[in-house]
């Protein structure tokens, strides 16, 4: 059973997100995505001032066997990325929700935190899809 | 392998198996307007024998002239171990031969081509090739789209010195995907890019800018400027080369100030292909290590098995087709593999030195051709410019007429401009490979000079 922390949001796509209270978040992607994938060879982060909307494709992580679209989880702006990854990808696989976040976002309606899933919910869907 | 179609009956008892009553209810999702599709010019069936006359007769009519025509397809010598090679049933039967434990010869075959072809652009990673030059530069066009993070405008620079029929590939390929083209013009005087029709779009939001190296024309561009122009306008320089011209020419990974160009494609014909009445060719991509996530196709990578040997395996794969579907970075998930093959074979034959010589030959046999012909009273070269081995001439006559003469007396010399360029009327592209000899030169000359004559004394 892959780890699922009781403080984070999360989203059906597999993405977690840590959200401040104020106005900006971290987001990364979950245990059980990481090791779905595989190791990680490579992931394409957005550029630190785009506007995304929820739902868009804005990164990429590429294992050996699959590259998959990362979601934005709210609306806002890319507002920092991690460099470390384009050198260390794998510290997405080692540490998923440490190191190994993807960027962090400007929130620009906080409501839209509420309707993100929490732990217990997540948790659910991640075992429907290990049966 | 006998290739026998289903009988009748076969195909009866397969309806009656899966319960239909006809094979054209199987296609009936296809609207009827698309599936019906009249060949009225082939028959309804004809013997082998007529078939292979029919064929003799149709090659006969591209075979036995002396051929001066280039226009992105050239006649070479291929050594005959070159193909002897590649038809062996091994390279030559074998469908997606790419599994690593069975494939071995292939696959470093792949792996030793794409090795030759980063040598010949100074780019740092090469792909397993495409179909064409012209589609590789429609990937080239789609690829700078996503590479180029920083632009907004899928907008491409595409100059008129570009092959006309590459630039319909890359619109048809490309228009419908939100990328637009713009014209520049070139140089009247020189054939070269227009560079003032460049800076208008100083200032502008430009994706990528293809710089052809010989361009159409044949005419050299001035590439490291256009290359700096570029990269100092945020845009991506997309080299479009013939690859038998880098043996003499500066690789486009030395291009401009920086690091030389993003992206290097071209028509892999001239090496080892034989003129077939259009194909097949293979196309060239290259591109530096920055943007090999975004490169088409497949690569082949150099690694150890367990026991530490060397052996070769497809590499980044996952972007390709069958893993990414519509999100692929290409939606043509193959390679030219027997082209490359023979590519691979015909470059190791003639070595560097080979190849050198034989781009060498070719600037030398087309200055001497252009020598000859703009001598007579008359023809004259169009630009002033140098050029690699083809150049644009303007005869005093009217030019399709004048070729046609001369293929009469079985001299194919080159291909008339007018429809394809406004202002080019009577003008003829040649190009004379090593593949010519002085007195095919003469025999050229000897036979413009009297079908000249002939149409000035008629007109």
């Amino acid at each position: 059973m892959s780890e699922v922390p009781k403080d984070l949001s999360y989203t059906k796509t597999h993405e977690w997100i840590d959200y401040d209270g104020d106005g900006t978040c971290t987001v990364g992607i979950t245990d059980y995505a990481q090791s779905s994938l595989g190791d990680l060879v490579f992931v394409e982060l957005p550029d630190a001032g785009t506007k995304v909307g929820a739902g868009d494709a804005v990164a990429v992580v590429e294992s050996v066997k699959a590259a998959s679209d990362i979601y934005a989880p709210l609306d806002g702006e890319i507002a920092e990325i991690n460099e470390q990854l384009e050198d260390s990808p794998e510290l997405v696989n080692e540490d998923p929700f440490g190191e190994g976040w993807l960027f962090k976002m400007t929130v620009s309606d906080p409501e839209q935190v509420e309707k993100l899933l929490d732990a217990d919910a997540y948790e659910g869907i991640v075992e429907e899809e290990e049966d | 392998m006998p290739f026998i179609p289903h009988t009748e009956d076969d195909i009866q008892s397969m309806l009656a198996t899966i319960g239909v009553d006809h094979i054209d209810d199987l296609f009936d999702e296809i609207d009827p307007s698309l599936r019906d599709v009249r060949l009225d010019s082939i028959p309804e069936r004809a013997s082998e024998q007529a078939v292979t006359r029919l064929m003799g007769e149709r090659a006969a009519r591209d075979a036995g002239g002396l051929c001066f025509i280039g226009a992105g397809a050239y006649e070479h010598h291929i050594p005959a171990a070159v193909w002897e090679l590649t038809t062996r049933g091994e390279f030559y039967s074998a469908y997606t031969p790419y599994q690593p434990e069975a494939s071995q010869g292939t696959l470093q075959v792949v792996y030793e081509y794409q090795t030759m072809m980063t040598g010949l652009t100074g780019m740092d990673v090469a792909n397993a090739s495409l179909y064409d030059g012209a589609s590789a530069l429609a990937e080239a066009v789609l690829m700078a789209v996503r590479a180029n993070r920083r632009s907004k405008s899928a907008r491409i620079l595409m100059p008129a010195s570009v092959h006309p029929f590459y630039r319909q590939v890359a619109r048809n390929i490309c228009a419908n995907q939100g990328i637009t083209f713009e014209a520049i013009d070139y140089d009247r005087a020189t054939g070269r890019i227009d560079e003032a029709a460049l800076t208008r779009w100083a200032k502008e939001d430009v994706t990528a800018l293809v710089i052809p190296q010989p361009n159409f024309f044949g005419v050299l561009e001035d590439v490291d400027t256009l290359t700096d122009w570029a990269q100092n306008n945020g845009a991506l320089a997309i080299g479009l080369v013939n690859p038998l011209s880098l043996a003499v020419f500066k690789e486009p990974g030395r291009w401009g100030t920086g690091e030389g160009a993003d992206i290097v494609v071209g028509e892999g014909q001239p090496l080892g292909a034989p003129l077939a009445s259009g194909g097949p060719y293979f196309g060239i991509l290259c591109c530096r290590k920055k943007h090999v996530r975004q490169m088409p196709g497949r690569v082949v990578g150099r690694t150890q098995d367990m026991d530490g040997r060397t052996g070769y395996v497809l590499t980044l794969q996952p972007r390709e087709q069958h893993i990414r579907r519509s999100k692929a970075t290409s939606n043509i998930c193959t390679n030219q593999g027997l082209l490359v093959t023979a590519a691979t074979i015909h470059m190791s034959l003639l070595g560097s030195r080979g190849l050198e010589n034989t781009a060498a030959t070719c600037i030398a046999n087309t200055r001497a051709l252009v020598d000859r012909l703009t001598a007579i009273d008359g023809v004259e070269a169009v630009f002033d410019s140098p050029a690699f081995h083809e150049t644009v001439l303007r005869l005093p006559v009217d030019a399709e007429q004048a070729l046609a003469a001369l293929a009469e007396r079985g001299v194919f010399g080159g291909l008339a401009l007018a429809e394809f360029y406004d202002g080019l009327d009577n003008t003829v592209l040649v190009c004379a490979t090593e593949t010519k000899t002085e007195a095919d030169l003469e025999t050229y000359a000897d036979a413009l000079r009297d079908v000249i004559a002939a149409q000035a004394e008629a007109a």
